[in-house]
């Protein structure tokens, strides 16, 4: 064999051996991209169109936005604060405003590791009772605001994490008591867990908005707000268990003996030993239960809460706007999918730095 | 050593305390319960169930009248569950497939369309999804006098999909009974193929043979009794479409709903089953000299599968679930009938119990045989 028979190897670096690699490596791989590259260009140039340069932005009124090809995003600056607060007194918006702000705020902090110290526990307590003061008012010459009037955005950052911070001690409480020896305490929590994954949460929101007044005490009343808290923690609960029951089934047995040996009892163990190192493995599980639970909170809009989703129902319901129900939904979707996104994105990252998914 | 410091001494007092604490809770709920009952002079009890329902219902799989029972709505309800909960796992799996292979793909341009598929759907709630497709059904396309025609005999408008429907001739039952017979021939012949090879080394074609098994005899049978098919179309009369097969607008959105939320979870847990597979495993068995397609089928597929079936299978629970959503837009699920019954009777108790029983259910016989499959693919020698 010459060397003269042997072809000019491609090159490997470069534009274009990255598009031979990427895009156009075989005949099929051709294929493959030019189809994808028609679909992008059917459908790509229209929704650009509707979305940005046909639209419709600031102060049109509905009828100069009914001629337009595009999107009425006027439709969104008319409604924001609708759509934002639902039917919080309009003059009041601030406060909620400003809650959430420390929500967001708090929620931030709480994904930088240097901070995860139990004075942040004390901080998210004060922020919650901050929020808690702004949005009911009553106190300071704040003006008092029922919770029926509670709605929008803050409403369901509020039920996300007042529902997630409730169910994780019970959801730890519950794994605890999946592992236990005792069999009493085992078949109780296998039994709420198992019935409360086995049934859809539309259903223990039902329970909550109906059945919940029954079990009161006569003349004792629970505002439908709590009543859907309470159904969101007890359903976060039981999946916050399984994710939990992960992290301790992955801590070594060693551990646990090494505990008895140097003679703690269960409970100094679980507190010491088993809990820290179950908790640090499972923490990315835990921001995506939050980010179910905060996908999930959309459902109390079947049991008329006005949060983020159905607040943005009422303002589609205006005849004069009815036209324009995908800008809305455009509008609110890219809110729930920044937020989720972000928070997934982070729980990766931790995957990675808390080095708890496999390596390979 | 105090008594109350032996183990098993106070893992008694913990489990008596939390049995009486259990105990109590329950007797102080239904005692408010019937307390509460008794003072709006409300019946307790499934009587109800056997008494007029007098609302009607969008749709039904099985025959039902506003005249017939609770009972029988909740019947129907529970078979319109299981409809739109099938009809979404079997799209949402080939969707999920798709798109998880695409995911994987070597071809950068598919791969980033796939993952944007992915991380916009399932980041975005399957209620507000739902709100979507059902809005844009109604309220975008034509009314049925303008039905967009999409084939012959296919018309979509507000009103839903409507198409051709086989009229039925008795001849389709033998039809099927060929059918029927025709599955455990195939699977005796690759019994049959399979002993062959082990004793002689000799491979028998295995595909087509199946195929034909399969379909032959059904084939056969129908053009022997001179393939009698004929279809009833839609047509449009007055103001509405007479005949054919129809989806309405709610089942068509929460199908679709459903079926695209869910697929993009499918999809990751596809792309994660065939990362699961050890590369050397792909070297190994090219290395044995097999075929690029029988790797595929005989190495790499049958060690995805056990990762991929048991969360998927929780993810055709989650759809399952979440099809009570109909409620949100007006497809008589389950959901639905529970909703309308519990505001007609008042018997929040029995309505909501019944319909937590048929999910629960559902889920707990789906997990049974999820576990038993897991212990019979599971690999005996694993540590």
């Amino acid at each position: 064999m010459t060397d003269a028979a042997l072809p000019i190897a491609p090159p490997r670096t470069g534009p274009t051996a990255w598009l031979r690699t990427n895009l156009f490596g075989s005949w099929r791989n051709t294929l493959i991209s030019l189809g994808s590259f028609a679909l992008l260009v059917w459908a790509v140039p229209p929704l650009l169109d509707w979305f940005l340069f046909e639209s419709r932005w600031g102060d049109t009124p509905p009828a100069e936005c009914r001629k337009a090809a595009g999107a009425c995003w006027a439709f969104v600056h008319e409604k924001h604060r609708l759509i934002l607060f639902g039917r919080y007194p309009f003059a009041e918006q601030w406060r909620p405003l400003v809650g959430m702000a420390i929500l967001l705020g708090l929620i931030g902090a709480s994904c930088y590791r240097p901070f995860w110290r139990r004075w942040l526990l004390a901080v998210w307590a004060v922020g919650i009772a901050v929020m808690a003061v702004l949005m009911w008012g009553g106190v300071f010459g704040l003006r008092f605001v029922e919770t029926t009037l509670w709605g929008g955005l803050p409403l369901t950052f509020l039920l996300t994490t007042v529902g997630v911070g409730a169910a994780f001690p019970l959801g730890v409480v519950l794994a605890l008591g999946r592992r236990s020896k005792l069999p009493i305490i085992r078949a109780v929590s296998i039994g709420y867990i198992e019935l409360v994954r086995g049934v859809p949460l539309v259903s223990l929101l039902f329970m909550a908005s109906f059945m919940f007044p029954l079990f009161m005490p006569s003349g004792v009343q629970i505002n439908a707000l709590i009543r859907a808290q309470v159904a969101i923690i007890l359903f976060a609960g039981a999946y916050l268990a399984e994710v939990v029951r992960g992290g301790l089934q992955a801590v070594p047995r060693g551990q646990i003996e090494a505990a008895a040996a140097l003679g703690m009892g269960y409970w100094l163990t679980m507190r010491k030993i088993v809990l820290p190192q179950a908790i640090r493995l499972v923490i990315p599980g835990i921001v995506n239960s939050f980010i179910s639970t905060f996908k999930d909170t959309s459902l109390v809009a079947i049991v008329s809460l006005s949060d983020l989703m159905l607040s943005t129902r009422q303002a589609i319901a205006d005849p004069l706007w009815r036209p324009f129900f995908v800008e809305g939904y455009v509008f609110i979707g890219a809110i729930y999918l920044v937020f989720c996104f972000l928070m997934s994105r982070y729980s990766q990252h931790l995957e990675v730095q808390l080095n708890t998914g496999r390596r390979r | 050593m105090p008594f109350w410091s032996n183990p098993a001494v106070r893992g008694g007092v913990y489990q008596v305390t939390v049995l009486a604490g259990v105990f109590a809770l329950g007797a102080y709920l239904i005692d408010n319960t019937l307390d509460n009952l008794a003072a709006r002079s409300i019946r307790s009890g499934f009587g109800f169930m056997a008494r007029e329902a007098g609302f009607e219902l969008g749709e039904s799989l099985i025959p039902y009248e506003p005249s017939d029972s609770y009972a029988r709505a909740y019947l129907a309800g529970f078979v319109n569950t299981m409809k739109v909960s099938f009809a979404g796992i079997v799209l949402c799996s080939i969707l999920g497939l798709f798109v998880g292979i695409a995911r994987l793909s070597k071809n950068w341009l598919v791969a980033r369309l796939a993952s944007f598929y992915v991380e916009t759907l399932r980041n975005i709630p399957i209620l507000l999804q739902l709100f979507f497709w059902y809005a844009l059904i109604i309220e975008v396309l034509p009314p049925s006098l303008d039905a967009i025609n999409l084939g012959p005999g296919v018309f979509l408008s507000k009103s839903g999909l409507l198409f051709p429907l086989p009229l039925y001739d008795p001849a389709h039952a033998w039809v099927g009974l060929a059918f029927l017979v025709g599955i455990p021939a195939a699977v005796f012949y690759g019994h049959w193929a399979k002993q062959r090879q082990n004793a002689t080394g000799q491979q028998l074609p295995r595909l087509l043979p199946t195929v034909g098994l399969v379909l032959g005899p059904a084939i056969i049978v129908f053009l022997i009794l001179g393939a009698p098919l004929t279809f009833e179309v839609p047509v449009f009369q007055r103001f509405r479409f007479v005949g054919g097969g129809e989806l309405t607008p709610e089942f068509l959105a929460l199908w679709l709903g459903l079926s695209i939320y869910t697929s993009a979870f499918v999809a990751e847990v596809v792309r994660a089953g065939i990362l699961a597979v050890d590369w050397g495993q792909n070297e190994a068995a090219g290395a044995l000299g097999l075929r690029r397609g029988l790797v595929l089928r005989l190495v790499v597929l049958p060690q995805a599968l056990r990762v991929i079936i048991p969360p998927t299978t929780n993810q055709y629970l989650n759809l399952a679930k979440n099809s009570s959503l109909a409620v949100a837009v007006g497809y008589p699920d389950l959901t639905s009938v529970t909703n309308t019954s519990l505001n007609q009777t008042g018997q929040a108790v029995e309505c909501i119990a019944v319909m937590m029983a048929v999910y629960l259910t559902l889920s707990l016989l789906i997990s049974a045989g999820m576990n038993i499959y897991n212990r019979v693919v599971a690999i005996p020698d694993r540590r």
